[in-house]
Order: C-alpha cells, then sequence, then structure tokens
C-alpha cells in the first residue's frame, strides 16, 4: 500500500485530466460482491444469508409455493396431522399450516422492513447529533434515551399497542419505539470517538455547516457498527413481533403471523404438536439466522478487514 | 497577500488559563514560527485564531478584518489549516475527489474538475490519485493532499501545525520544498508550529518563542545560528537545538 514516496512527475497529469470521471454505482456494486464473497466463506453466516435468501424468495413467491389458501377454512379437516396433501397438518380450522407459514413470512419480512427503516435513521440521527453536539443537546438527547431504555421493550411495546388499539401497524409503530435507543447510543458512541480528529476540523474551516459534517463525514463513521447492530436487532424485533402476536395484540387473525399461530395452537398443543412446532421452528431459524449474518457482517466490516480488500 | 495580526489573545479552559495575552505579529506573504516544548500553546494559538476554538479573548485579524466578524464563507476563504497527522486528516472513507471537492460544493466555487486536476498538480500529485482513498496513499502524498485540500479554496493564510512532523526526514524536506515553492507561487501567508529549529531555520523569517502560554520573545532566522536570543528560557531552547544538532 505504501508505495512510492517521491511524486510522479508531471508530465503524466494532462493525459489524465482528459480521462473522464468515473462512476461510483460500480465501486459500490463490486464492495457488495466482495462483501457477499466474504459472507459465504464462513459457515454460519453462510447459513445466515441461505436462510435469509429463502424467506425473501418464499415471501415473494408465497402465492405460488401455497398449496392452499391459508384463510379458507374447512370443518372437516381440522387438527389433522402432517401428511402429503397438508405438509405440516392442518389446525383447529382446517387451515393448511404450511400455506399459512409461506405468507406469514411476508408479514415477518413486513415487520422487519419497516422497523429498520424507522429505526436506523432515527437511531443515528439522535445518536450523531448528541456526539458531534456534546454539551446540552447530548445531556437531553441522551436523558430521553436513557428514558426509552429503561422500560423492558416488550412491556414498553404492550403499553403503545394497548394505547392505540391492537393491529399490525400499531405493533411495528411500537417496536420501532423501543429499538430505537440502542442505536443512537452506539451512533453516539462511534461519534465521541472522532468528533475532534482533524478531518473534522478541516470540514469545519472548509465551512461545512453542522448538517453536512454529520451527514457527509460522521454518519460514513458509524454506519458499518450501525448495520452490524440493526441485523442483530432484527432476530429481537422478530421475537417481539411474534411475543405481541402471541398475546393477542399484534398481528389480528385471521392474518397468519407466526406469533399468532403459535398463540391459537397453545390450546391443541398436547395433541397436535405441529401447530406450535412449525411457526416456533420458522422463527427460531430466521432469527437465528439473522443473528448470525449480524455476527458475519460485523467481521466483514472490521476496518481491518475493509483495508485488505 | 494578507498580514496577521494576533493580540492579546488569552484563553482559559475552565480555572486553567492555557494562553496568556499571546500577542505577535506576521507581514504580509512572511513564515512566522511558532517553537516551544510541548503544551505550551503553540497549536492552541492556531485552534484559536482559526475559530475552530471560539472562547478566547483579545483579537485577531486577517487582512483589516477580525476573525470573529467574517462569515464561515469569508473565513474559509482567507485561512486554511494543515495538521500535523496526515493519517488522522483524510477522512478515511473519503476518495482524494471527495476529499478536494467537498469545500468547492460548499463554497460554491464552479470549474471543479479543472481546479481539483490544478490543485493535484501544485502538489506534485498525478491526477489520477482522484479516484484512491487515503489508505492507498504514504505519509507523504496523504500530506500533498492535505495541502491541495487546503490551497483549493484559495486561501491568503495557510496556518501549518507541526505539517513535518509525522514524515520521516526525506519526504519531510520534499514537503517543507513544496511549503516554500507555494508560498511564492501563490503570496500565501504562513504561521507554522514547530517544535524542530532547523525547520524555522530554513522556512522563517521569523519565529516567536512560547513557554507556558506566553510568548518570551520575537527572534529573527538569523538568531538561531549565533544564538541571539536574550531571554534565559529563549536561549536554553536554541542551545539545546544547537547542541542536538551538533551531536547528530
Amino acid at each position: 500500500m505504501m508505495t512510492e514516496t517521491a511524486p510522479r512527475p508531471e508530465t503524466d497529469t494532462a493525459t489524465a485530466t482528459a480521462t473522464p470521471r468515473r462512476r461510483r454505482t460500480p465501486q459500490a456494486l463490486k464492495t457488495a460482491g466482495t462483501l457477499l464473497r466474504f459472507l459465504m466463506r464462513q459457515p454460519p453466516s453462510a447459513f445466515g444469508l441461505v436462510v435469509l435468501a429463502l424467506l425473501v424468495g418464499t415471501a415473494i413467491l408465497a402465492p405460488v409455493l401455497a398449496t392452499h389458501d391459508p384463510y379458507v377454512q374447512n370443518l372437516g379437516e381440522t387438527l389433522l396431522p402432517p401428511s402429503g396433501a397438508h405438509f405440516f397438518g392442518t389446525d383447529e380450522l382446517g387451515r393448511d399450516v404450511y400455506s399459512r407459514l409461506v405468507h406469514g413470512s411476508r408479514i415477518t419480512l413486513t415487520i422487519i422492513f419497516l422497523v429498520t427503516i424507522v429505526v436506523g435513521p432515527i437511531g443515528l440521527a439522535v445518536g450523531t447529533a448528541a456526539g458531534y453536539f456534546g454539551g446540552k443537546v447530548d445531556i437531553v438527547l441522551m436523558r430521553v434515551t436513557d428514558i426509552f431504555l429503561s422500560f423492558p421493550s416488550l412491556i414498553l411495546s404492550l403499553a403503545f399497542v394497548a394505547a392505540l388499539g391492537p393491529s399490525l401497524n400499531n405493533a411495528i409503530i411500537a417496536i420501532a419505539l423501543t429499538a430505537w435507543p440502542p442505536i443512537a447510543r452506539l451512533a453516539r458512541a462511534e461519534t465521541l470517538t472522532f468528533r475532534k480528529a482533524d478531518y473534522i476540523s478541516a470540514a469545519r474551516l472548509q465551512g461545512a455547516s453542522p448538517l453536512r459534517i454529520i451527514w457527509r463525514s460522521i454518519v460514513p463513521m458509524c454506519l458499518p457498527s450501525v448495520l452490524i447492530r440493526l441485523t442483530l436487532n432484527m432476530a429481537t424485533v422478530i421475537l417481539t413481533a411474534a411475543g405481541l402476536g402471541f398475546l393477542g395484540l399484534g398481528a389480528q387473525p385471521p392474518l397468519p403471523e407466526w406469533g399468532a399461530m403459535i398463540a391459537t395452537g397453545r390450546r391443541y398443543m398436547i395433541d397436535s404438536w405441529w401447530l406450535v412446532t412449525f411457526p416456533g421452528l420458522a422463527i427460531l431459524a430466521v432469527s437465528l439466522a439473522f443473528n448470525l449474518l449480524g455476527d458475519g457482517l460485523r467481521d466483514a466490516l472490521d476496518p481491518r478487514q475493509m483495508h485488505k480488500r | 497577500m494578507k498580514p496577521v495580526v494576533i493580540s492579546d489573545l488569552s484563553v482559559a479552559f475552565g480555572a486553567l488559563r492555557v494562553l496568556h495575552d499571546v500577542s505577535f505579529d506576521v507581514a504580509a506573504g512572511e513564515c512566522f514560527g511558532l517553537v516551544g516544548e510541548s503544551g505550551s500553546g503553540k497549536s492552541t494559538v492556531l485552534r484559536c485564531a482559526s475559530m475552530l476554538w471560539s472562547k478566547w479573548t483579545g483579537e485577531v485579524r486577517i487582512g483589516d478584518r477580525s476573525v470573529r466578524e467574517m462569515s464561515a464563507a469569508d473565513r474559509c476563504r482567507t485561512l486554511q489549516m494543515v495538521f500535523q497527522d496526515p493519517f488522522g486528516s483524510l477522512h478515511p472513507r473519503h476518495s482524494i475527489r471527495t476529499v478536494l471537492s467537498e469545500p468547492l460544493k460548499i463554497q460554491n466555487i464552479p470549474d471543479r474538475d479543472d481546479r481539483m486536476a490544478q490543485a493535484l498538480c501544485d502538489v506534485g500529485l498525478p491526477v489520477d490519485f482522484l479516484d484512491r482513498y487515503p489508505h492507498q496513499l504514504s505519509g507523504g502524498q496523504r500530506q500533498r493532499v492535505a495541502i491541495a485540500r487546503a490551497l483549493i479554496v484559495e486561501p491568503d493564510v495557510l496556518f501549518l501545525d507541526e505539517p513535518t512532523s509525522a514524515l520521516d526526514v526525506s519526504v519531510q524536506a520534499e514537503i517543507i520544498n513544496l511549503l516554500m515553492r507555494l508560498r511564492g507561487e501563490k503570496g500565501l501567508t504562513y504561521v507554522m508550529v514547530s517544535h524542530d529549529l532547523a525547520v524555522i531555520d530554513h522556512m522563517c523569517d521569523r519565529f516567536a518563542v512560547m513557554q507556558a502560554g506566553r510568548v518570551v520573545e520575537v527572534l529573527n532566522r538569523e538568531a538561531i545560528a549565533g544564538n541571539g536570543a536574550t531571554q534565559a528560557y529563549a536561549r536554553d531552547l536554541i542551545d539545546a537545538s544547537l547542541e542536538y544538532e551538533r551531536a547528530l
């Protein structure tokens, strides 16, 4: 890396000026490609990636993959064990558990996606602002964060859902409201480590506004760890969503949300094990996949590793 | 070319006074040095004068205007700074193109591509370095980029905060020669912090010796060789430096 100390002769500058400006997108794609390859090399993160690819694929192809309509009841075929006609059996209303699981993946993905795009920016904005400005801004923002952090997240979600009324959307809002504080803390801690760096001083001397410094200089430095944290958070989000569904405060019947499926299956659990087992396994697999992927990302986005690429 | 006048600059961090009524004048187009041991307040003078730290009393005037009264944009186009550590002064995730285009975008300066090419050319780097990242450059190359970044907004005054102390000796000489050439070409005024009297001797016309937040004495370059300092501390400092050079 540390090649040639001496400056090159200035003769070749004239020719180089004429070369057109390189575009940025291919560079980003290349980075994504190397990142994917790195993740596929380790078995745990590869498992995570594959399971998540399966989840996304299932969600997209749900109508094709499902063998039955997830909402159609057939009271003549209630609580059938797994068989060729019903891969994962049927529930107490004769609905096909496999088809409901497949359609439920859409709900799970929606929850993860919406929570993440709400939580990431809020956490980043609060954390970087607190870290960069310091002083009173920091005190106010961090005390607000502390208040949110000092509630058990499921209890706080319960309170929000109770206030807003039980529904899937309210569950998403409630989970988002409880999931941003750790992100904000992380972004603040990261910001504090380099707010005094010379490149921030240089940006200030160039007349950059605080907003510009935060967006252009600080956010790119915080982004890798925030992404890792968000990925690890997704497992918690799924579990909280399933927990809310289980308590009847998330997705409402007849929506095939996995937690809600476990909740209704609980009453028949002793005789019909498949009602609880398959949604439970689905939740387990997806949470595990996100955790493993987050771990893999932590290795992949480590600055020391970045320099090798 | 603009002169720099610093008068009665005082700073306190809490109960601790870091600078005590620091005053000196720098003529237009001059290179003025600040020397002293670690913690004597050399860098603090630059940080205050550039308004990176604004809680000070006294006055800093560049040309006929006080730095406090200038808008951020005016200040940017009047004074710039080159930092000590070239590894910490370039954003690790920004390409050289971003590093150089950012000040142009902020100040709404047109002809960005031409100016970036010219800036790199001025500091002796090829234009295809624009798409490199700082970790792909050596220390000397990074310091050249930092100088290009400072000069791309065409300031009148350049503050140099030990611009060579993080580099090895052969690269130091290159950077010093580059800085001297640029001063002549662009009519810049330099205020340079250093603890290396040899560098000061080579570059500066006059220099101030600082101790514990006070300016002990302002001397001409000629005072170094024969040790013409009148104050005890300044004599000691120059003696120590001369002895060190003889020992080498």
